[in-house]
């Protein structure tokens, strides 16, 4: 958390030139890149030894030693689907729910074919794992209150977060939001770990009717540091709460991923870096987890010109005819 | 890892330079080889060939970059990369220390760029060699692309090997769209290219039924995976048989050793494995130990020997497939 008030020009190695902040506004960020995890990813296959519905999704544990001893909250696992001969190529990345006697878990939304091929594992298979990948949630200096924001099966992200904040003394408030009933998620888990505990729905089916944001605009001043898994749309409506009231944030992301260990670049979003200056963030190495101040919400699927090496882009922008090269 | 059979030598070549390996990875689908560290040890591999570099940072498209398809994948990434100077700077110096081999894919969109290109890579450390992107668009040829053109084609070669340290193969990296590739290969070769890469992505198009529109924010996008293999193996297998002296550097959709043993037999001495790192990013370990196997329980003692051997003049007999 930076409040630099002092009036200095920064020199960038390109001539560009960062302004001053403007005094009485936020100019400079409440949040620095998420540090690398302590531990490398590792390849394996993970036997599947539990499997339950939870409301609108499947909880699956697996049995996998080497990333369950290792895994940080905020980090995700990616899973090979449907085989060794499968033609779903690409890996579906999902956040590590929970971690313990050499075993994690994960909640599964079976949407389309991949992850109702996870979903419908059973004990006793075994799947093609990679993990723990991604940038865990940086710990709050201690002493901290926390306030756990998690919307759908993103509120799987926080169980873990939230125990181990728990276990460091801090106090840990929580909202847990979803369209309806049946797709909210780790309800008794936070509940558990987290006063006050605040469930919304839409509709009004479980809990406040409406959306989180209500409940986090209360709870956010209370609140040194704000932590947050779920839609974009709500990611970026918690982020903005957080910042106009001075608080930290950390968001995990979910962006479409190809591989999940940093190798495809399809999983990018503009991102202010530690230089001041915006670039495509992978969302798989530089994230999962970003300083919720950092993330340009309102331009994520574009191309902002002012993104480092935006200008080389239309140089040679003729997509009719350009067969991408990888 | 399964068991390899000692007996098979395969060291490769490419362009004349000797590898410990006939598996590289393949340009644009292991970054810059640092994220696969982990996962196998990057220096048993022949090369990692590195995503397409240009003089520029760019930061690549919009997304949606990539979708799905039956056994493959289509992207629209726009070549995001941090330059020829970050390049030099932060990547090779990493490889390098490490003693990993890189094959340096250039891109450019004038035929100077990629001179250019080459020349910077005069002397850098632990450069195997280059690999030419050519199928990137020419801003002065109303963006025809490069690849598609055997005189533009040919032009980029010759100014690339005119420029690049004499110790680096050139190799032309050749896209499968177009009606007749070996005019194509043909032009590189004789314009002093000392391999071919082949081949690269196929154009394709996702439309998603519920936005009905495409999904890519590229509109277009490249095709690869398996479901391009055949495609690539045919296009391996007429360039060699035009061409047997032209080394070729094969890849499209390679997942197993089985695969890759295919494009050996089509011509290919060396092969890249590219799309198949997604589902497992040990793959180019996994494949060249599957190769080895493949090809000692065929009976060849060395890689060499297996290169084009399904060229060969028909058997007598249908059953002499195992038969040497």
């Amino acid at each position: 958390m930076t409040e630099d008030g002092a009036t200095r020009m920064v020199q960038l190695p390109s001539g560009d030139r960062v302004l001053p902040p403007v005094p009485g506004s936020r100019t400079e960020p409440l949040g620095q890149p998420a540090p690398p995890a302590e531990h490398p990813p590792v390849q394996g296959l993970a036997v599947v030894v539990g499997s339950r519905p939870v409301s609108a999704y499947t909880e699956l544990t697996l049995e996998a030693p080497d990333i369950a001893q290792v895994a940080q909250p905020g980090q995700f696992v990616a899973f090979a689907v449907g085989g060794p001969t499968s033609a779903m190529l690409l890996r579906r990345s999902i956040a590590i729910a929970g971690v313990g006697d050499g075993r994690f878990s994960v909640v599964v939304s079976a949407r389309a074919a991949g992850s109702t091929w996870l979903a419908g594992l059973r004990p006793g298979d075994e799947v093609d794992v990679v993990g723990p990948l991604g940038r865990p949630f940086p710990l709050p200096p201690e002493g901290t209150p926390t306030l756990l924001v998690g919307g759908g099966y993103g509120a799987a992200a926080l169980v873990g977060l939230g125990g181990l904040l728990r276990s460091r003394g801090h106090e840990v408030a929580a909202v847990v939001g979803a369209g309806d009933a049946a797709r909210l998620c780790s309800v008794d888990d936070l509940a558990a770990v987290a006063a006050p505990f605040v469930v919304t729905t839409d509709d009004g089916s479980a809990g406040r009717p409406g959306r989180v944001t209500g409940p986090v605009a209360d709870l956010v001043s209370g609140a040194g540091a704000v932590y947050a898994c779920g839609p974009m749309p709500m990611l970026a409506a918690v982020a903005k709460l957080a910042t106009d009231r001075g608080v930290p944030s950390w968001v995990a992301v979910e962006e479409s991923m190809a591989c999940g260990v940093g190798v495809c670049m399809t999983c990018v979003l503009p991102v202010v870096g530690a230089d001041g200056r915006s670039r495509f963030a992978r969302s798989c190495v530089e994230g999962p987890v970003f300083a919720g101040d950092r993330v340009r919400f309102a331009d994520v699927g574009t191309l902002p010109p002012d993104l480092v090496g935006a200008d080389a882009m239309t140089l040679s922008h003729t997509p009719a005819v350009e067969g991408e090269t990888p | 890892m399964t068991e390899v059979v000692p007996s098979v030598d395969m060291q490769a070549s490419i362009g004349g330079v000797p590898v410990v390996s006939p598996v590289l990875t393949a340009s644009g689908c292991s970054s810059f080889g640092r994220e696969l560290d982990p996962f196998f040890d990057l220096t048993s591999i022949g090369a990692v060939v590195t995503k397409s570099v240009q003089l520029r940072p760019r930061s690549g498209r919009a997304t949606p970059r990539m979708a799905e398809t039956p056994s493959g994948m289509i992207n629209s990434i726009g070549l995001q990369g941090p330059g020829i100077d970050g390049l030099l700077a932060d990547e090779l110096p990493w490889l390098a220390e490490r003693g990993v081999r890189s094959f340096v894919s250039i891109a450019g969109a004038r035929t100077e760029d990629f001179a250019e290109l080459a020349t910077r890579l005069r002397g850098a450390p632990g450069v195997l060699g280059i690999e030419v992107n050519i199928s990137c668009p020419n801003v002065e040829s109303r963006g025809e692309v490069f690849a598609c053109n055997p005189d533009a084609s040919a032009a980029v070669v010759a100014a690339v090997r005119e420029a690049a340290d004499p110790a680096h193969p050139v190799y032309a990296k050749l896209t499968p769209d177009v009606t007749d590739i070996v005019s194509v290969a043909r032009a590189c070769a004789d314009a002093g290219a000392n391999g071919l890469s082949m081949i690269n992505t196929l154009l394709g198009l996702v439309i998603d039924p519920d936005t009905m529109r495409p999904v890519l924010g590229g509109v277009t996008g490249g095709l690869s995976g398996p479901a391009i293999r055949p495609v690539a193996l045919r296009c391996v297998w007429q360039v060699h048989a035009a061409l047997p002296n032209v080394p070729i550097l094969g890849m499209g959709g390679i997942r197993t050793g089985l695969d890759a043993l295919q494009f050996v037999l089509a011509g290919a001495g060396a092969v890249s494995v590219g799309t198949a790192v997604f589902n497992d990013p040990s793959a180019p370990a996994r494949i060249h130990a599957e190769l080895a196997e493949a090809l000692g329980e065929r009976g060849f003692g060395r890689l060499a020997d297996a290169v084009g051997y399904a060229h060969r003049a028909p058997d007598k007999r249908p059953e002499g497939r195992h038969g040497r």
